[in-house]
């Protein structure tokens, strides 16, 4: 068997076939920013994750320090059970405090981490102990809607004296 | 006589419905046949190259032409419809979600099934009808294993390479017309479009896809030209039957894999 040039524009072909893969692989998807690294596994108790995802980026200062691995309901604390995996390269204090954010005004939602001073690590299987919830629109046109209220009673209640508990309930 | 109208029209109906089991069932079998006797075509791969090389490398200029200007019309069209919600930024993932997971594969494959699949079964159906396959039979040649398989496993290999690279002369496409004509940021383009691309969930999923739409515009292009009446008519309609049918079934395949893929990500 002899090379001839069917061989050599076969090969072209499957050479050009991969490069466009490795293309798709690391340009344009994420394959360049994935690091083998190995990670642990810690938790935190939400009570409301909004629109948080499995995959969601956890940040901690902006960086990327792991992801969002599993998203549970815990039918004994009613509370969102999110399970979270960090890079073994990121060592956080046991009283760093998780809070679920949003990334610009539209944008995905993401876990920030803001790291305390306790002298131990996190390790695998920790639990934060302090979490804080999504923001949830309507909750906060309702507290803006009732601190709005409250003023106005305060104001009120110079006029004209029991009228502040009917505004307030 | 009505009663014999009535009569007739059940009958026929009773016959396509029966003739389609049937053939469906002949496919089947062609296709294990295919399957079975396909060790030829890897032991002597110079049958497979020859191959690729006829559905492979002729079909790529084609699919890189209308890749490049798939991505280009994507990157207009997204660019109109998200400055008006001033997130001209998403352009990137926008062209590169759509490219990857579905535009990708399945044009590919239809520019695929009529490029390459009609040529596969108008070859083999002309062999039929100039009994080159009975004459390999009477030389105890099985056609299957040295006219089909070869050619099934060649469609196979391309599909997925074709897939890819009209994936990525897309992107580029977009990042043409986005980012070189138009003027959106090149920066916020590429890393928004790594941001929401994931390399196990999209790319993979859509090489996965593009290989099985290979499968299907391959195995029904030769058993179109293994089945096709041996005359001048008959290979015609396989012909036209084969880009039908494949762009049926791949549009088909194309929903049934996205259910199972993509919901709820």
């Amino acid at each position: 068997m002899e090379r001839t040039t069917l061989d050599m524009w076969v090969g072209a072909f499957v050479v050009g076939g991969l490069i466009a893969l490795l293309i798709l692989a690391f340009k344009v998807g994420n394959l360049s920013g994935y690091d083998g690294s190995e990670t642990y596994k810690v938790y935190g108790e939400f009570e409301n994750i909004g629109g948080l995802k499995i995959k969601a980026p956890v940040k901690s200062s902006g960086v990327v320090v792991g992801r969002v691995s599993d998203i549970q309901f815990d039918n004994k604390s009613f509370l969102a059970h999110v399970e979270i995996r960090l890079s073994k390269n990121y060592q956080f204090p046991k009283d760093t405090s998780a809070s679920i954010l949003t990334s610009g005004l539209l944008g995905e939602q993401y876990i920030g981490l803001e790291a305390g001073g306790d002298e131990k690590n996190l390790k695998n299987g920790d639990k934060f102990i302090l979490t804080q919830s999504a923001m949830v629109m309507e909750q906060l046109i309702g507290q803006f809607l009732f601190s709005k209220a409250n003023d106005e009673g305060g104001d009120k209640k110079t006029a004209q004296g029991g009228n502040k508990k009917a505004v307030v309930q | 006589m009505p009663h014999r109208k009535v009569g007739f029209g059940l009958r026929s109906i009773g016959a396509t419905v029966v003739n389609g089991v049937w053939r469906l069932g002949y496919a089947s079998r062609f296709f294990m046949m295919t399957l079975i006797s396909s060790g030829a075509s890897f032991r002597r791969i110079h049958l497979t190259i020859r191959e690729i090389y006829f559905t492979g490398v002729m079909s790529l200029i084609i699919i890189l032409v209308s890749g490049l200007f798939v991505g280009m019309v994507l990157g207009l069209q997204g660019y109109e419809t998200l400055q008006k919600y001033g997130s001209e930024s998403a352009l990137g993932s926008l062209v590169a979600l759509s490219l990857v997971r579905e535009l990708g594969p399945v044009l590919a494959a239809l520019l695929f099934a009529s490029r390459a699949g009609s040529a596969i079964t108008a070859e083999i159906g002309l062999m039929k009808a100039t009994e080159q396959l009975s004459a390999m039979e009477m030389m105890a040649v099985d056609p299957i294993s040295r006219v089909v398989a070869p050619r099934f496993w060649a469609g196979v290999i391309s599909m997925p390479l074709l897939a890819a690279m009209f994936s990525a002369i897309g992107v580029f496409g977009g990042y043409l017309v986005g980012v070189v004509f138009i003027g959106v940021d090149e920066g916020s383009f590429w890393s928004q479009m790594q941001a929401a691309v994931d390399f196990r969930q999209d790319i993979v999923n859509g090489v996965i896809k593009s290989v099985v739409f290979g499968i299907a515009v391959t195995a029904i292009a030769l058993f179109e030209g293994y089945d096709a009446p041996p005359t001048a008519e008959g290979v015609s309609h396989a012909t036209t039957r084969t880009v039908v049918t494949s762009a049926l079934v791949v549009l088909g395949l194309d929903f049934i894999l996205t259910v199972f893929m993509f919901r709820g990500v």
